[in-house]
């Protein structure tokens, strides 16, 4: 069994860095998992992962997709076999998340205030403005704290022994933070062995912290204990498991925006006992839904009259609406400058080589090199409507092509990394597969991160693709003591 | 409580009630039809009224059309499988109120019966209609064994008294739109047959014996269905449920309610009505004076706690 994996690695010696052997052997944040596979051995393992299948499906940890036929509620696969950090390894990625953190939060202020990065002439103004997450309706509001993004989410892959990247920042709702949690629990439960002797950081303390970061950035009217409440679309949405499965963590209630109204300039939840008044709402629906009166009269969803009390001090919504510019693949490029201009640091974490079609020079040189970039575009998420060019056909570049010329600005490019790879189950054996990494950082009157994060895995071999949408899996990741 | 939590539960009560309690129906109409000389029609088209739908114009209800109608049907709110889907759903909504095993009571299976077609479903039609009640008896064993006993208990508690207490009269009903064949009486053996049938469809039969002996009087089997204050699907008895979980509920929210004195009022006459009264005054006429109270109810618990 053990030789198995010494074969698998001695076949990409040289490529992609795979973070359980290097050419001496066994990587010290990996041993125990290494000698945990070979004890157990594939087969079982390929049995026992069934079991965590079972077992995940039975809880009812699903993603929603409604719509597109099948099973519309779908199961994102488990591997088995941790992603391993070892102390040093995430000191670094805590100090240069954090910094991450506080930069893009500054940033945010800045834009909705005197914008002086932009008067510094560090970052266009039409990015800015004529970016459409950027809310007028917030310029000149202060949120509590000045917090705008209470939850960063920073996806980040990593290309060598010391070499992490951010991919892109997550400023919004970064969803994924039950599958840290469950995926922990789930390996704590069926494999308590490995964990004995506590060498792994635990992350189940994420909730709790969480909730604590809510109320620091209550109102400042609320001077009781605040009420919080966590709001979702509702059972429909795609992330709904992780916000009943957040709220019951947290304690507190999940409500739908019918569960809520605004009268006097407070919100107030309707529960059996009459009308109980709501200070800070992390809210789980996009801007665009938040409240129909200010943004889109023709939602379903949303609370009227939600932005004014905002507004007027009466609530706080976490993030805060507008706090979308900020994660932009365009704004992107900026944060390097950000960190350098607002905290006069140097960034702990760089960015990836990005090449913006809307500048001249950026897209003769993309266009040039198509087959070996990746392209995506400015505004899209979640693994959609991109070019990766290598594993692309001719046609498809040609096509993707038509596209760019048609609107530069729309896109950006990437060169494509060497992107690690861990071990991963892969029928009956271990195999290398790409993985990222989106660790959740937490600001409130502090900022908190808890050790660990979600591990993403490309589990088709080659694949680069990691979004549950596309054919990912997720993993346990360990964050290791001294 | 969040209103609509409540509401969620009180459904939730509901729709694992009325999934039951229709699969007995049918079961009921499967052992009426299966007596020589009958064609099924008017057992199966009785059913159908019971449960307050419109039987097709002009034509025989089959035993098909009852498992599309009230099985498979994904749009009637009667069906098992549109009640099952409801119940998860109203579940779903209100995951972190309810506890693990509920949840997975709830969740297992639940898209089994989605694959069958009508044949299909013929063809297992008494493994499904015990599949369903187990599903019922597992998720009332999750509830009573490991949920607290605080309002989200009691509204789903209550949902589930209303939903059975309208459900056994209706069952009831069954028995008034049955016509009998010209060639039989009244009392005779098909009258007979059919009673029975009906206290088997509430697994009645031996708890029956018990109070009356032998005697299968038409109006013994009524007042045993509808004012026994031991037998759990009478009607008396679910009042009594309603009215206990009612009562839990103002002690926790304080003041009195317009829900808790309906329920109160109907309890009372339950205890003190005389069967041969009812029969006399028109039996099927007072089923349904009761499940308009049983809807108002209902509409006043609604009401009371702001959903």
């Amino acid at each position: 069994m053990h030789s198995l994996v010494q074969e698998e690695n001695s076949k990409r010696l040289g490529v992609p860095f795979y973070e359980m052997e290097d050419k001496d052997g066994i990587r010290a944040p990996y041993r125990r998992i290494a000698d945990w596979i070979t004890e157990t051995g594939t087969e079982l393992l390929g049995r026992r992962r069934d079991e965590a299948e079972a077992i995940f499906r039975k809880i009812g940890i699903t993603f929603a997709v409604y719509g597109e036929g099948g099973d519309p509620e779908r199961l994102i696969p488990f591997d088995l076999i941790p992603r391993a950090f070892a102390a040093d390894e995430w000191s670094l990625l805590d100090c240069g998340i954090r910094q991450r953190a506080r930069a893009l939060n500054a940033f945010l202020y800045d834009i909705y205030h005197r914008g002086e990065i932009i008067k510094a002439g560090i970052m266009p103004g039409g990015l800015v403005y004529r970016n459409s997450a950027f809310l007028p309706e917030m310029v000149g509001f202060s949120p509590p704290g000045r917090v705008y993004s209470h939850i960063v989410g920073i996806d980040i892959v990593r290309t060598g022994p010391g070499s992490f990247q951010v991919l892109e920042d997550n400023c919004r709702t970064p969803s994924g933070v039950s599958y840290m949690l469950e995926n922990r629990e789930i390996m704590a439960r069926m494999f308590p062995d490995i964990f004995s002797g506590g060498p792994v950081q635990p992350v189940d303390q994420y909730p709790d912290e969480l909730l604590r970061s809510l109320k620091e950035v209550a109102p400042a009217s609320c001077t009781d204990e605040p009420t919080v409440v966590l709001l979702t679309p509702g059972s429909l949405n795609s992330a709904y498991y992780e916000h009943s499965f957040l709220a019951d963590l947290m304690g507190i209630e999940l409500v739908e925006p019918q569960d809520l109204f605004v009268e006097d300039a407070n919100v107030w939840m309707r529960t059996t006992r009459g009308p109980q008044k709501v200070d800070v709402i992390y809210r789980r629906i996009d801007d665009d839904y938040i409240d129909p009166l200010t943004f889109r009269p023709d939602s379903m969803l949303g609370v009227a009259g939600l932005f004014d009390s905002y507004r007027a001090g009466n609530v706080n919504i976490c993030s805060a609406p507008g706090a979308g510019v900020a994660d932009d693949k365009a704004i992107y490029i900026f944060v390097p400058e950000m960190i350098r201009f607002y905290l006069g640091e140097e960034p702990v974490l760089e960015n990836i080589q990005t090449y913006q079609c809307g500048r001249k020079n950026d897209l003769k040189y993309v266009l040039d090199n198509l087959h070996e970039l990746v392209v995506k575009e400015v505004h899209g998420s979640g693994g959609y409507g991109m070019l990766i060019g290598p594993k692309s056909t001719k046609a498809e570049i040609a096509e993707y092509r038509k596209r760019i010329v048609a609107d530069p600005a729309d896109f950006i490019a990437q060169p494509t990394l060497d992107l690690s790879t861990v071990p991963t189950l892969h029928d009956g054996d271990i195999a290398g597969r790409h993985v990222d990494f989106r660790p959740f950082c937490l600001v409130g009157k502090s900022i908190r991160l808890v050790p660990g994060g979600l591990t993403r895995v490309a589990l088709r071999e080659g694949s680069l693709v990691v979004n549950s949408s596309q054919g990912g899996g997720v993993k346990d990741t360990w964050v290791l003591r001294e | 409580m969040l209103s609509r939590v409540a509401q969620n539960m009180f459904w939730l009560g509901r729709y694992i009630e009325r999934a039951e309690a229709t699969a007995r129906m049918i079961s009921m109409g499967q052992r009426m039809a299966m007596l020589p000389g009958t064609h099924g029609q008017s057992e199966w088209t009785s059913l159908i009224q019971a449960t307050g739908a419109e039987p097709p114009d002009g034509r025989v209800v089959t035993e098909a059309d009852i498992v599309a109608q009230l099985i498979l049907d994904q749009a009637n709110p009667s069906a098992i499988q549109a009640c099952l889907a409801m119940a998860r759903e109203n579940g779903r909504a209100v995951r972190s109120a309810l506890t693990q095993e509920m949840w997975e009571c709830l969740n297992e299976d639940w898209r089994y019966l989605e694959s069958m077609d009508t044949q299909s479903a013929r063809r297992q039609l008494v493994h499904i209609l015990e599949w369903v009640r187990n599903r019922a008896a597992m998720f009332r064993g999750a509830v009573e064994t490991a949920m607290l006993r605080t309002e989200g208990y009691y509204f789903l508690r209550l949902g589930g008294s209303i939903e059975r207490a309208d459900m056994t009269l209706r069952l009831l009903n069954v028995k008034y739109f049955l016509l009998l064949p010209e060639t039989e009486v009244v009392g005779g053996g098909r009258d007979h047959h059919q009673w029975m049938s009906m206290l088997h469809a509430v697994s009645g039969l031996r708890a029956y014996h018990h109070h009356y002996g032998g005697d299968y009087a038409p109006w013994n089997i009524t007042d045993f269905l509808l004012l026994d204050q031991t037998f759990p699907r009478s009607v008396a008895f679910s009042y009594s449920q309603i009215d206990a979980c009612l009562e839990e509920l103002e002690k926790n929210y304080g003041g009195a309610h317009n829900c808790q004195r309906t329920a109160r009022r109907e309890l009372d006459q339950l205890s003190h009505l005389d069967i041969n009264a009812i029969f006399e005054n028109g039996l099927h006429e007072f089923i349904d004076q009761q499940i308009i109270t049983t809807a108002r109810i209902s509409k006043e618990v609604s009401d009371a706690y702001h959903f």
